[in-house]
């Protein structure tokens, strides 16, 4: 490529990543706006209403007049309506179960989920990434046979299963860590304690998406490890650690990244299942508990949350992809 | 390939002797996974009670035949839903194109966007957990990824030149679609069942874990574990059996989904 064409494809490349984020930004909010629409309208086709509803002790006249304060009485439509004009204005409603604002109530759950989502995810790279270059590297060998089993089994193993045994392995037969909760209640909470106490659900939580990971990085490396800028780079002599950590890395990493975005949302939203095994206090089983509680505007404003992770999440997998792979710059 | 039939042989018999101890399975063993003894509760095996009774004193073994009849019934007929809702989508979206395709493409990523737990939740407290619901709930947010494949093959296809030249011919619609276009697909289409059979288990197991999935007393191998992880100290064995269960189907069928993929591109 000459020296003039790369500038002009620099020039042209900074007015394409503005039109594309601007697309991708009206794309995102038609998404969202459908999400919201789909699942309004599957929350309110419920029969039996929001569980407040449900209390005994209410009186008919009590009733209704939750119902009326609630707007529970109008037409779904105009439910809807007045829903999306609010949240427009950043006012998700109050929590039917908790009875504070929808997002003070996501706000207190927050940092748990990211901590325990960071750190799951940072497994996965860690471990999953390696690993998976290795056995390409030694495609065929006991190594390469070890890690695709064991990815294999991994992905295979319901992870409130795994939860369950390592709880019972760990935490009541060695006692070596707590079997829940963020941290132990009533003490001073130190950062020994929160790290024990995250241990054992941030590998659980890795597991699968790490066993994932492998798969995908191997195969990339696989076929990365076939091209002729590899034989090249072979060809002139460079050693074969080098050829692996900075030349096929760096291309296998550009299918990888996609599938690590996909696992973003995962780690947050999907993590409902191990944060119940471990009693963490997360937006997972926060979400579980008002869709079963049927708390309209906390179901809304965590559907919505969790959407827009996931859309942000894919658009910075496909940032991160363009940053690794030049020829999707241009394009 | 060094060994490539070793491992999708003992897959096969493993999967075989799974189906055939579900299907066969009650009718050999004929003891009723409903029955309570109290006086043999939390009992390990002996030899009215093979592999134990669990903590209403039931039989652990006659639970796990039938709970298997659930788990791999939910697993086949959602898979199945979530292929058939899956193919429709990508082949209306591929074949339509312009406006449909893009409003059909928007809607899949809806779909994917939405917290998959939540919509089953909403969707089984709608409809009330059975066999049925629950099938129904797991191809609802299970059939985007089969979409988006089915409708990126149609549209290869579409421009092949034999279909041009059918089209030219005068062949109706619907005859391309069904002779020249779904035969060519359907390879694609058994790759996503396959691999969709194993994720419908797990998604049943985890929802009957959280105690979503087929009501109880009716025993699945998710709603076992869901109940043994309170016996979980005195019993681990009754959290052993439906999870070893769980892990060697999905393990096997993922070893022979991996054969027919692999073995399709070469």
């Amino acid at each position: 490529m000459r020296c003039d064409e790369v500038s002009s494809s620099g020039l042209r490349s900074s007015s394409t990543v503005i039109a594309f984020l601007l697309r991708r930004l009206a794309h995102g909010l038609f998404v969202m706006l459908l999400v919201s629409t789909v699942t309004f309208a599957i929350m309110l086709a419920s029969p039996g209403g929001p569980s407040l509803l449900a209390d005994p002790k209410l009186s008919v006249v009590e009733r209704t007049e939750i119902v009326q304060r609630l707007g529970l009485d109008q037409p779904p439509t105009v439910q809807y309506t007045r829903w999306i004009t609010r949240a427009v204005h950043g006012d998700f409603g109050r929590s039917f179960l908790y009875q504070t604002p929808a997002l003070e109530t996501i706000g207190t759950r927050l940092p748990a989920t990211l901590l325990l989502a960071g750190t799951s995810l940072l497994i996965t790279l860690v471990i999953g990434i390696p690993m998976g270059m290795l056995a390409a590297a030694r495609r065929g060998s006991r190594f390469d046979r070890l890690v695709t089993a064991a990815s294999g089994v991994a992905s295979a193993v319901p992870v409130f299963w795994s939860g369950l045994l390592l709880v019972l392995l760990l935490a009541v037969w060695a006692r070596w860590l707590p079997a829940g909760g963020a941290l132990t209640e009533g003490s001073d909470p130190g950062l020994v304690d929160r790290l024990r106490h995250l241990v054992l659900p941030a590998l659980v939580l890795a597991s699968t998406g790490c066993a994932e990971i492998v798969r995908y990085t191997r195969s990339a490396a696989v076929t990365t490890l076939a091209l002729p800028f590899v034989q090249t780079a072979r060809a002139r002599g460079l050693s074969g650690p080098r050829i692996l950590w900075r030349h096929a890395l760096r291309h296998a990493m550009s299918t990888v990244v996609n599938v690590i975005g996909l696992q973003l949302p995962r780690l947050v939203g999907g993590a409902a299942v191990t944060e119940t095994v471990f009693a963490w206090p997360g937006i997972g089983r926060l979400g579980v508990e008002a869709a079963l509680g049927r708390d309209y505007p906390l179901v809304m404003a965590v559907t919505l949350l969790v959407s827009a992770g996931v859309l942000m999440a894919s658009l910075f997998a496909d940032v991160a992809q363009m940053m690794i792979d030049p020829r999707l710059r241009t394009a | 390939m060094r060994r490539p039939r070793t491992g999708v042989t003992v897959a096969i018999v493993t999967l075989a002797a799974i189906f055939a101890m579900a299907a066969i399975g009650p009718m050999l063993y004929r003891v009723s996974p409903a029955a309570m003894d109290l006086a043999v509760a939390n009992s390990g095996p002996s030899a009215a009670h093979l592999l134990g009774a669990d903590e209403s004193g039931r039989d652990v073994l006659a639970r796990l035949l039938s709970g298997a009849r659930v788990s791999l019934t939910v697993g086949v007929c959602a898979m199945l839903l979530a292929v058939a809702l899956g193919t429709l989508v990508g082949t209306i979206a591929g074949v339509a194109g312009g406006w449909v395709d893009s409003m059909l493409m928007r809607l899949t990523d809806a779909a994917l966007a939405i917290p998959a737990l939540f919509v089953v939740i909403l969707v089984l407290t709608f409809l009330g957990p059975s066999v049925t619901t629950l099938s129904c709930a797991i191809a609802a947010t299970s059939w985007m990824g089969a979409a988006r494949i089915i409708r990126a093959e149609v549209l290869v296809l579409r421009e092949q030149l034999y279909v041009e030249a059918a089209r030219a011919l005068g062949v109706p619609f619907g005859t391309i679609l069904r002779r020249h276009m779904l035969p060519q697909v359907l390879p694609t289409i058994i790759v996503v069942a396959t691999v969709g059979v194993p994720s419908a288990i797990l998604t049943e197991s985890a929802l009957s874990f959280l105690g979503l999935g087929v009501q109880p007393p009716t025993p699945s191998w998710g709603n076992m574990l869901s109940s043994a992880q309170t016996y979980l100290t005195s019993q681990p064995l009754l959290a052993l059996y439906p999870g070893v269960l769980i892990v060697v189907t999905v393990l096997a069928i993922n070893t022979l989904s991996e054969t027919v993929r692999t073995g399709r591109r070469g």
